[in-house]
């Protein structure tokens, strides 16, 4: 055998290495692309519209003209709403998960559950909302309905990071609390929750990009195509961005491209900033951690 | 920085307030518990009552043969047929178009981004992915609209681009995070000794990825792909917009179709509560219900194989 470096076998090997690390890097770009495309093209046709006069006026003839604000207003709703639900129930859950249960089989299907429960198509929780909260106990198509079938769907991104945060609080500053006689309870109200809330913050911006996009749970729930006033209280039906988007691309005929264009922008441009939180808050934790 | 414990509170207190406190703490612990297991009573909750809207058709004279198996879909006929085949045969051909394209894409830069990136490109790499999966699946559904449907039409010479082509490609970029994140803990997963032996003996980055980490991280690989399909077959907005909306069995990738998903999110604001039209979409619900349960129990099987190896 010749000598290492310029042996045909090793040449062959470099060169395969080379193709490799182009091919998979090629398919990286290939997802990134389409991404910065997209938002590319959504900010180019879509910032023409976004004025003070088209975010904050009602739509007008039939969609085909005006703003987008009672939309808004309701995405606001629906999000506040279903956070209110969403985030004591996940905070909780982790809570038990991380602090009080065990390695038992119990545990086992409460994880099992929280794993389909974000596996459960959008459309399925649509019709369990429609079956649920609509019919049954009665809450008729309202934000109440829509947003408690926003909260369920979101409640996985919530358990699974609140977790996360609780799980990187490390174990002596729970003994330390315990040798002092505090109880269960005292520890984790005292210690794991002051040290883990920037944790359990990011998780909870996450629900609220998540609950901001849906659509498909809040058709028959909650959301309408054009309500003419602003909801007053959570028995009303209202309009949502997402919500928009679909009935005015699809819907409605002639609607000037700025209209459709400016409205799906503003559901980006809100996603992606509340994401864009979370991930500059999630930098600053590790940042500061201090253990 | 040391845990903040205000000793003072805890000892030091009168027998009656010890007692309303320890009482107050039962309570908060019950609370705690009943949220640990929502997860379970929603699962079920949701199973429950779409089956409960869906059982009076279910168990009164539909003929569950020819809704699987027939192509006639005549729900609003003076002879109604629920025929779901073709509906069926729409998300089988969406989803399937749409992992071919998400699978080399998704495990690929799973690869890239584990194995061959680090620092600041990976860390960059990893908040792009991230983006792309928080843009909303409407707003995916209006890109199919707007943006694929013309480039469809120009390079393939067809009348219309919204068909299983479009939708498919939208799928797959709203599958592929989740199979870039599983498939990179995957990846993680392997022991670095596995490495270290490999590249010990001489072997390329290539070489150890290929002989060593995809084999041992082989199930879960597999777990990505199933929790993308488990996506793939459930969306429902970009599909609805964008794959044409007709109920066809489709001969080609640019044949327009209707999915499961996409029928129930069409004709439910359209039928009478109560009517067979309206219940036949809840056996299509608690259908899809049972589908998705079954993927995301395989996965999560599959991955708790792997940890416990």
């Amino acid at each position: 055998m010749g000598s290492f470096a310029t042996s045909k076998e090793a040449r062959r090997r470099h060169q395969t290495q080379q193709v490799a690390f182009a091919v998979l890097a090629g398919m990286t770009v290939l997802l990134i692309l389409p991404v910065l495309a997209i938002l590319g093209l959504l900010i180019w046709r879509g910032a023409p519209a976004l004025s003070i006069e088209f975010l904050f006026s009602d739509p007008v003839r039939g969609m085909t003209a005006g703003g987008i604000w009672p939309a808004i207003v309701g995405t606001m709703w629906l999000v506040g709403v279903s956070l209110a639900i969403a985030a004591p129930i996940g905070v909780l859950a982790a809570v038990y998960l991380n602090e009080y249960a065990g390695d038992t089989w119990a545990t086992r299907i409460i994880h099992l559950a929280i794993v389909n429960l974000a596996g459960v198509p959008s459309i399925v929780h649509a019709l369990f909302g429609v079956g649920a909260f609509v019919l049954f106990f009665q809450f008729g198509t309202s934000i109440l309905s829509a947003s408690l079938t926003l909260a369920i769907m979101t409640l996985p991104v919530i358990i699974a990071s609140t977790k996360e945060a609780l799980s990187a609080v490390p174990m002596p500053f729970r003994e330390a609390c315990w040798n002092v006689g505090a109880s269960r309870w005292q520890t984790i109200w005292h210690v794991v929750l002051p040290n883990s809330i920037a944790g359990i913050l990011t998780g909870v911006i996450l629900q609220v990009s998540r609950a901001a996009g849906e659509t498909a749970p809040i058709l028959f729930t909650g959301a309408a195509v054009f309500v003419p006033f602003l909801p007053q209280s959570v028995n009303d039906q209202c309009m949502a961005l997402s919500m928009h988007l679909f009935t005015v691309s699809t819907q409605v005929q002639n609607v000037p491209q700025v209209i459709t264009y400016g409205t799906a922008l503003t559901l980006v441009l809100l996603v992606v900033m509340v994401n864009g939180l979370s991930i500059v808050f999630r930098s600053r934790i590790r940042r500061r951690r201090k253990w | 920085m040391s845990p903040d414990v205000k000793s003072d509170r805890l000892v030091g207190r009168s027998p009656a307030r010890e007692r309303l406190h320890r009482a107050g703490e039962l309570v908060i612990e019950t609370v705690i518990r009943i949220c640990g297991v929502s997860a379970v009573i929603f699962v079920f909750g949701i199973f429950y009552f779409v089956f409960r809207e869906a059982a009076p058709l279910l168990f009164g004279g539909l003929d569950i043969g020819q809704l699987l198996t027939s192509e006639a879909w005549y729900p609003d006929s003076s002879n109604p047929r629920y025929g779901a085949f073709a509906l069926i045969a729409g998300t089988l051909s969406v989803t399937l178009l749409a992992m071919l394209i998400a699978m080399p894409l998704g495990i690929g830069a799973a690869i890239f981004v584990s194995e061959f990136s680090r620092g600041r490109t990976r860390e960059i790499l990893k908040i792009v992915i991230e983006l792309l999966a928080a843009i909303p699946s409407v707003v995916w559904g209006f890109i199919g609209l707007v943006i694929l449907n013309p480039i469809i039409i120009d390079i393939f010479d067809t009348p219309i681009g919204l068909n299983i082509l479009n939708g498919a490609i939208l799928l797959a970029l709203m599958s592929v995070p989740i199979m870039v994140s599983i498939g990179e803990d995957a990846l993680k997963a392997v022991p670095d000794s596995y490495r270290e032996a490999a590249e010990a003996m001489g072997a390329t980055r290539w070489q150890v990825t290929w002989r060593v980490l995809l084999p041992a991280a082989r199930n879960g690989l597999l777990a990505a792909v199933l929790l993308g399909v488990g996506r793939a077959v459930g969306e429902t907005m970009a599909v609805l917009m964008a794959t044409g909306h007709s109920v066809n069995v489709p001969d080609s990738p640019l044949d327009s179709v209707r999915t499961i998903t996409a029928t129930i999110a069409a004709e439910l604001g359209e039928t009478a509560q109560g009517s067979d039209h309206y219940r036949v979409l809840f056996v299509l619900g608690s259908l899809l219900f049972l589908i998705t349960f079954l993927v995301n129990l395989t996965a999560d099987l599959v991955i708790r194989g792997i940890r416990k190896r």
